[in-house]
This record gives C-alpha cells, structure tokens and sequence, in this order.
C-alpha cells in the first residue's frame, strides 16, 4: 500500500504526542500516592480533594480573571493589527507586523525579564495586571495570524457593496464585516484564553502575591503527595483544553465556509 | 439627447505615478443604456469607480443630475452597483441581500416584503428569498445583485463586466434580460465591459477606451461603420486594411486610389480625423465583400482575387482572398446559403466591392 | 480650520487609515515589547551594587559572563541541547508533514493537522511533569520495560540529564515543526512531480531533486521556530533536567529571582538573545547557499 510505512509511523507519532495526556486520568483516577504501574485501584478522591483546597481556588479564579482579560485585549488588539494587514498598504507594514509578531519566536523568559525589570523599575507592585500585560503581548500575534485569514478571505467589494447601498463605513463594519470574521474573532478569543490559562514563565515572574493556576502547580510539584492531586487537576485541565480548542477549530471552519475559502488547516 | 444625468468633465485619476484615468470627458443622458469597452487594464473599471465614489478623482469633476459629487462618499449617491463578484453577503438570506439598502428607508416590515417580493419578481427569482444567499447558481446570484441593486430606485445603476462570469448560452439570454429589464425601469445604466458584441448588442452609446482615454464615443452603428481610427477599427469586429493614397480633395468628395481595388470616389465623413500621423490606408468589414458566382453581376464594383484560406463556420463562411497587386489577403464572409457550394483554396474569382463601404485613415 | 481639513484628507487616504489602524498594536508591542528590551539592554552595562543598582555604563558583566567558565559552560549546553531538540525534532517532524500531505485525502488533512496541534495546547507544566512520570526510575516506561522482560534494571540514562530534557523539549515543540514543513508541501504543485517523473526521475531522486528543495523554507522556518523558543526554556530543565541538564534560561532566573543581580541577569539575557540571533542568521545564509548551489 502506498505509504503504508509512513502511515505505521504518523500512527506511532501520534502515539508519542498523546503519550503523556493519556497517562493523566489513568493515575488521576488510581487510588495510590505513588505515580508508578502496577495501578492499585478506582478513585475519585483525588477529585474530591481539589474541592477542598483552598488556595486552588484563589489561583482558578486569579487565571481566569486574567485568561478574560487577556483574550478580550489581545484580540481586539489582533483585529486592529489584521484588519490593518489586511486591508490598507502603507510605508514599513512589513517591518511593523514583523515586530508585532516577534513575541511567537522570542523565548517567553525573554518577555518575562524584560518586562518585571521595567516595571520593577517604575516602582509598581506587580499583581494580576502585569500577567495580563505579558500575556496580551504573546497571545496578540497568535490572534493576528487566526485573524488575518479571517480578513484576508472577505471580499472587499462586499464591503464596497454595502457602502454603495447606503451603509455608512461604521455601519458598513457592523453589518457586514464583523458577522463575516465573528467566527475567526471567537476562535481567537478561545487560543488567547487557552495560551493565556496554561502560561507559566510569564505568571512566574510577573505574578504578585496571588499566583495564577500554572504558578501554584509548580509549588504543588515539589510535594510528592500532592501529585495525584495535581494529576486529577491536569485531567480537567486537558478535557477543558480540548473542548475549547475544538470549539475553536469549529468556528474557524465555519468562518472559512462562509466566505467561500479554502480550508488550509491549522491554528497557525 | 435629454438632460446629461452624469457628466465627467475632464476626470484624471493617479495611482501613485500611474495615470489610470487621462482627462475622461463624457455627457451620460437620463435613461441611456451605455458602455465603457476597452482591453484590460484600460481604467473602465476605474472610471466606473469614480461614479460610485470609490475612488477620489485626482483632478476634473464628475456631476450627477447636475450637482457636483465631490466629497459625496459613495452611500450617499443615486447611484447603485453590480458588481463583477456580485458580492452577494454570503451570511444573509437572498432577501435578506436584496432588500439589504432598504434598512435605512424606515418601512415597515411588510412593506419591505412586499418591495423584495416586486424585486424579486422583476428580475425573475420569485420565491427565492428565503434560500441561502451561498447556495445560489451564477446566473441566480447575478439576478440577485441587480435586484438589490435596483430595489433602490438609483438614477443610475453601474455594471462592472456583470456577465463575463456566465457560460455563453446564460450570457446570451441575460443581455437580452438586461436590456428588456433596462426599458422596464427606464433607469441609466453604464456598463462596463471588454466583449465589443456584448456592447455592440446593449447599448445605446458605447463608449471605447485604450489607456485612459475615450478613442471614441458613439452609437454602436456609426461605432461600427465609421471607427475614427485603426484602434478602434482593429478593437470592435475584424477589420481589413489596404494602403491608399489620397489623390485629390474636393469639397466634401475624397478621390482615393486604393491597392488591389483601384480608384474610388467617397464622402469626407468616410475619413475621420484624429489617426495622427501613419501612412494613408483603407479599411472595409468581411461582410461588405462578395463573392461573385458565375453569372452574377456586381451592383457596385468589381476586383479580382485569388481565394489562399477557408474557415468553415457553419452558417458562415470566411475566404482570406489575395487582391490582384496586394501582399496581404483580406478577409470576407459569406453567409452559406442553400445551394452555394464552399470555393476550395486556389480558387480565382471576381469579388464585388462598393465604395461607400471604405473608411479612410490617415 | 487648514488644518483639520488637512487631517481630514489625510484619513480618507488609504496609508494614514491603515497607520491609525495598527497603531493601537504597533504602540503596545512598542510600550511592552521594545522599550523592555531596550532596558534589558542598558540594565546589561549597569551592574548591581547590593541593593542599588549602579548605572555607570562598564562591560564589567559580560567579562564575568566571558571569564566564568559556569556561564559559557551553560550557554553552551544549551545551545547543543537546543541544537540536539531542533535536529530531533524536524527530522522526525518531516515524515509526518509528509504523510498528511501526500497521503491523507484532503478532506481529512484538516482533522490530522487538528490532532498534531491538540497536545500542544494542553497544559505545558503538566506535560512536562508527565515526562518524568514516564522517564523515571520506577517511571512508566521503566515498568513496561520491566514487566515484558526487556530490561533486568530500570534505565536511569533517561531521566535528569541532557536526555530527558531532548526528550520533553522534542516532543513539546513537534507541531512547531510539523505545521511550516506542511504548510511548504502543500504548495508544492503536484504536477512538478509528475512532470519530474515523466523526465525519468524516480521516486527517490524526484524526492531529493523536487519535493526537498521546495520543502526547504518550510523546513527551515520549522528549524528556527524550534530553535530559538528552546534556547530560552525555563520549565523543563528544572524538571526533568536534573544538574546536568540545566540551561541558561535557569542562570537567568537565578540571577533575577534569587541572586537579586538583574544586571548580570540582563547581560546573560542579551547575551543568549544574540548567540541565537546569530547561529539562525548563520544557519538561513548556509541554507540559501545550499539551495543556489543546488539550482
Ligand atoms: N487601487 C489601485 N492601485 C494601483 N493601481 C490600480 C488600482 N486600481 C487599478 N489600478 C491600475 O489601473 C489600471 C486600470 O485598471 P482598471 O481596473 O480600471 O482596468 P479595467 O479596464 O477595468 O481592466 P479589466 O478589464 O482587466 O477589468 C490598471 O493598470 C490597474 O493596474
Ligand atoms: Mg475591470
């Protein structure tokens, strides 16, 4: 068959990317202390126990406070910059974009030190806003490249048609163009929320006194017994990833559907 | 002619350095069915663009009904459009799409129904408007973009190539549509095409266009009968040439000694002015040719030549035939007849000719 | 008046919309982006006096960062750690890219594609930790191994060492690498294919001759978007790294964190940035030689 060894390998391939996700719930759910084979047995306990601490919940709360915020920033930031890209030509977009995407390549430690540094310096008390100022600056260039096939894909005579029947420009973005890419905007608001919820380097540096989830897990991973625990988190964790991120590629296929494009495939 | 509904009075337009639109001067009357053709790249869709007010003129002045629109951006002008995509909003329903203009005229609900229902009707889709705009065929979504188009009641409705995407049969029978539809509303309609037959059959005045300038604007058969220049001549139809030289001016009566056909007398307004400087030469259209069969005889004139091409088109046949005396052949057509047999190539035979059919260019 | 009709015109062209447009971006990626690394850079010629920060501008820090056999030490590893994970992961990354560009049917390319991209979304912490669940001494793989009889004694060459962190880092990155190889072979025309079969090439050479060389810039923008984000990874060293397996984004840490000594922290940072800098600019020249070379 054509391809067969190939298609063997992928099929391994697979098997070594969802290596580790898979192994969450089969300790997440062992009733033992120790992360090891053999298995002893079926519990919830460990579920059970995340109800009970704490500071876990101060943490969730804290994430998703700044996941929020960070997806509605970084993607009405992206909408700007992709609409922009886009649509309009003007003298060093290239150099422009270039910049605005740099943070994709750039090491996360990068962005975390220069950023506590500079605000260290101007004297402010780091807390949740200086997570979501990081966060905004990587999620932005993820939003732009979903965002920029949702712009690039609308016909520009469809807004000119609009105009031509009495829209007014404003209008013309509410009625038309915001409808035809909602479907690239929610699924950007989605990949911000979920880059921004599992973000550690940045939380790490930037966090004040209240840590995010990520942060509070590496506290967590230094305590052996605490391990399923974490195990049984990371389940929820994974299964509300996996609903997002196929949510999201849902709506990103709609929105390729709808303006008649080509689907290419891919957050990226 | 009636009141000018559009007037272009000297419109240039820049892109950058490059001069798209050079000094358009043009008067559209109320009602007219007119064409701007021309090749690709000539700035018809431009000029039409302008109209719209989508694009900014760099310098001149265009009126509508009289009324300068400068600074009028295009939602605020009679004018609606088709456009070459149709751009059909691919998230709204077909009446959502054409009664889409209709938002800001504050009817009530029925009353918009009942103006999408007539629309609808008028260019033949009658209940189709609950249908996906996305799920429609070519010809549907064209007949849809002029009904949202029309539904508005523009002074002017513009048309940018609204046809070049249908297959020949469809866009056969919407030329047809266009113009009855056209009639119907009384409405002007500027058209915008590179198909010289499709301008040719629609339009009242045609308007050709090479590099940004009108060549020549006129109905389409003086277009056709009397082009001002080679261009023009080459661009609409096919079109033979023979060198000539003018060998007295008289009046209004032209002698001409033409290669192959000899010498021939013919009207001033056989010879436009404006073709600016090559050597005098002759142009006549294949279908004023004949071919005589044996035993006719010519009502005008008569030439020999020597048949070097056939092409058979069914219903039509075209001869290039060689002149006696001429390097080039020309072309001719006779239409196929029962009963008249195709000349084989190497054929000698005497052709019919008239004078009043020659155009001078020089 | 003059002027605000001027700035009326100037909006109506298309360059000022789109500046006006972007702007809001452009100035916050240059508020948060530029301007910390234009002080990262500065903070590099300082140097730290206890608690205060002495700003008279000296090269002291990146003669220590040179003198000090532990910082070129770490930088070193980490760029062979980085180079190790980069190699590993684009070799093994093509032949997938491969596969679901040639042989998937495309209305299923996307669902493959969406696959590969999934476990890369899911808690990178976790993930990390997982690996040393699995690489570990009575870890999963140990205990497979065990069990089938395959090994009489765990392996421990597999866990806090320079290993285990390619391991993690090679598997973390993966769709990195697969979606620019993919997105590179999906533009190749299939008929330069046929059309280098038809010329007598076989399988294989059309391979090397066709398919290769267009792939290249894919795989070169999966080489550096793998490159350049390892060299700076913090997590995964500390944990599955074990001492040996530390890298400079740890130094950097420690110096900001718990040294207290942002200046040579910064001087590591700049440091680092500009190694990789320059290895990737290095390596894109060698490619296009390669490539003109080849034509
Ligand atoms: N926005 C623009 N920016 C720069 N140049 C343009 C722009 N729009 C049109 N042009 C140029 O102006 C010239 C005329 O374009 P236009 O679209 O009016 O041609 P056209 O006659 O409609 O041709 P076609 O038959 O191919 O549609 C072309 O050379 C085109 O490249
Ligand atoms: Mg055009």
């Amino acid at each position: 068959m054509k391809g067969g060894w190939l298609k063997i390998y992928a099929l391994a391939y697979l098997l070594f990317l969802y290596a580790p996700i898979a192994l969450l719930p089969v300790f997440a759910f062992n009733d033992g202390t120790i992360i090891a084979f053999p298995l002893r047995g079926f519990t919830l306990e460990w579920f059970a126990e995340l109800g009970r601490i704490e500071a876990l919940h101060g943490a969730v709360l804290n994430s998703l406070v700044i996941a929020v915020s960070t997806a509605v920033l970084a993607t009405v930031l992206g909408i700007c910059a992709a609409r922009s890209a886009a649509r309009y030509d003007y003298p060093g977009k290239r150099g422009v974009m270039g910049f605005i995407m740099l943070p994709l390549v750039l090491p996360e430690i990068i962005v975390a030190v220069s950023l506590l540094v500079v605000l260290l310096q101007l004297g402010l008390s780091l807390g949740a806003w200086s997570v979501i100022l990081g966060h905004v600056l990587i999620c932005t260039p993820f939003s732009i490249a979903i965002l920029n096939s949702a712009f690039q894909n609308l016909d520009r005579s469809l807004e000119e048609a609009a105009v031509d029947l009495g829209e007014t420009p404003w209008s013309t973005f509410r009625l038309i163009t915001l409808p035809l890419v909602m479907p690239g905007i929610i699924s950007s608001l989605l990949i911000s929320f979920t880059i921004s919820l599992d973000e550690f380097i940045i939380a790490f540096f930037l966090t004040g006194a209240e840590p995010t989830l990520p942060v509070y897990l590496w506290g967590q991973l230094r305590f052996p017994q605490k391990i399923p625990v974490v195990m049984a988190l990371g389940t929820i964790l994974v299964a509300l990833s996996i609903l997002l991120l196929t949510t999201a590629e849902y709506f990103r296929r709609r929105g390729v559907a709808r303006a008649g494009g080509k689907d290419t495939g891919g957050f990226l | 002619m009636t009141r000018p509904i559009i007037q272009l009075q000297d419109v240039q337009k820049y892109f950058g350095d490059y001069h798209a639109l050079r000094g358009i001067n043009a008067e559209i009357a109320e009602g007219e069915f007119f064409s701007l053709l021309g090749p690709s790249g000539c700035g018809k869709t431009t000029l039409l663009r302008v109209i719209a007010g989508f694009e900014d003129v760099s310098a001149g002045r265009v009126l509508i009904d009289g009324k300068p629109m400068e600074g009028v951006p295009a939602n605020r002008r009679p004018t609606n459009m088709v456009f070459q995509s149709y751009a059909i909003f691919p998230h709204l329903s077909v009446a959502g799409n054409v009664g889409f203009g209709l938002r800001r005229a504050g009817l009530t609900a029925d009353e918009m129904g009942r103006r999408v229902d007539e629309a609808l009707e008028m260019v033949g889709l009658a209940g189709f408007g609950r249908r996906a705009a996305h799920a429609l065929s070519g010809g549907q979504r064209q007949r849809v973009a002029l009904a949202r188009a029309l539904i508005l009641k523009p002074r002017v409705l513009l048309l940018d190539e609204p046809l070049s995407a249908l297959d020949k049969k469809l866009r056969e029978q919407m030329q047809v549509e266009l113009i009855k539809l056209q009639r119907q509303v009384g409405i002007t309609f500027i058209l915008v095409t590179h198909d010289q037959e499709e301008a040719l059959v629609m339009s009242d005045r045609i308007a050709v266009m090479f590099d940004g300038e009108i060549a020549q604007m006129d109905d389409p058969e003086i277009l056709y009968r009397r082009p001002k220049s080679r261009r023009v001549a080459d661009f609409i139809g096919v079109m033979n040439f023979l060198p000539a030289e003018v060998l007295s001016e008289t009046g209004d009566r032209i002698e001409i000694e033409v290669a192959g056909l000899g010498r021939a007398e013919i009207s001033a307004d056989q010879a436009p002015r404006g073709g600016g400087g090559q050597a005098p030469s002759v142009g006549f259209r294949p279908e004023t040719l004949t071919i005589l069969y044996e035993g006719q005889q010519a009502n005008h004139r008569e030439a020999r030549a020597v048949v070097e091409e056939v092409v058979y088109y069914g219903d039509m046949t075209y001869y290039d035939v060689r002149l006696q005396g001429t390097e080039k052949p020309v072309r001719l057509s006779m239409r196929n007849v029962f009963g008249r047999e195709v000349l084989p190539i190497g054929t000698e035979t005497r052709i019919a000719w008239s004078p009043g059919a020659l155009v001078l260019f020089r | 008046m003059r002027l605000a009709q001027k700035i009326g015109r100037m909006r109506r062209t298309d360059a000022a919309s789109g500046i006006l447009l972007v702007s809001p971006t452009a100035l916050y990626a240059i508020l948060l982006l530029a301007a910390p690394l234009a002080t990262i850079f500065a903070f590099s010629f300082w140097t730290q006096d206890y608690l205060t920060i002495d700003r008279s501008w000296t090269l002291a820090n990146y003669r220590t960062a040179i003198s000090e056999p532990i910082y070129g030490q770490l930088m070193l590893r980490s760029l062979w750690i980085s180079g190790a994970v980069t190699a590993s992961t684009v070799v093994l990354a093509f032949p997938i890219a491969y596969f679901v560009s040639f042989h998937v049917p495309p209305a299923r390319k996307s669902l493959w594609i969406f696959l590969i991209t999934i476990p890369f979304w899911t808690s990178y912490l976790i993930r990390v930790f997982l690996w040393k669940v699995i690489l570990g001494y009575n870890g999963v793989l140990n205990s497979t191994l065990l069990g089938l009889g395959i090994i009489d004694a765990p392996l421990t060459f597999i866990l806090y060492n320079a290993n285990a962190v390619v391991i993690t880092l090679a598997h973390a990155f993966a769709p990195f690498a697969i979606l620019p190889i993919f997105v590179a072979l999906e533009k190749i025309d299939r008929a330069l294919l046929e059309a280098s079969r038809d010329l007598g090439e076989t399988r294989v050479t059309t391979f090397l001759r066709v398919t290769l060389p267009l792939a290249m810039p894919g795989v070169v923008a999966a080489v550096l978007i793998v490159f350049i984000p390892t060299i700076g990874d913090y997590v995964t060293p500390r944990l599955v790294g074990g001492p040996d397996g530390l890298m400079i984004a740890n130094m950097i840490q420690t110096q900001f964190l718990q040294l207290n000594n942002a200046p040579m922290g910064a001087t590591l940072a700049v440091l680092a940035m500009f190694i990789v800098t320059l290895v990737a600019l290095i390596f894109v020249g060698l490619n296009r030689r390669f490539l003109r070379r080849q034509q």
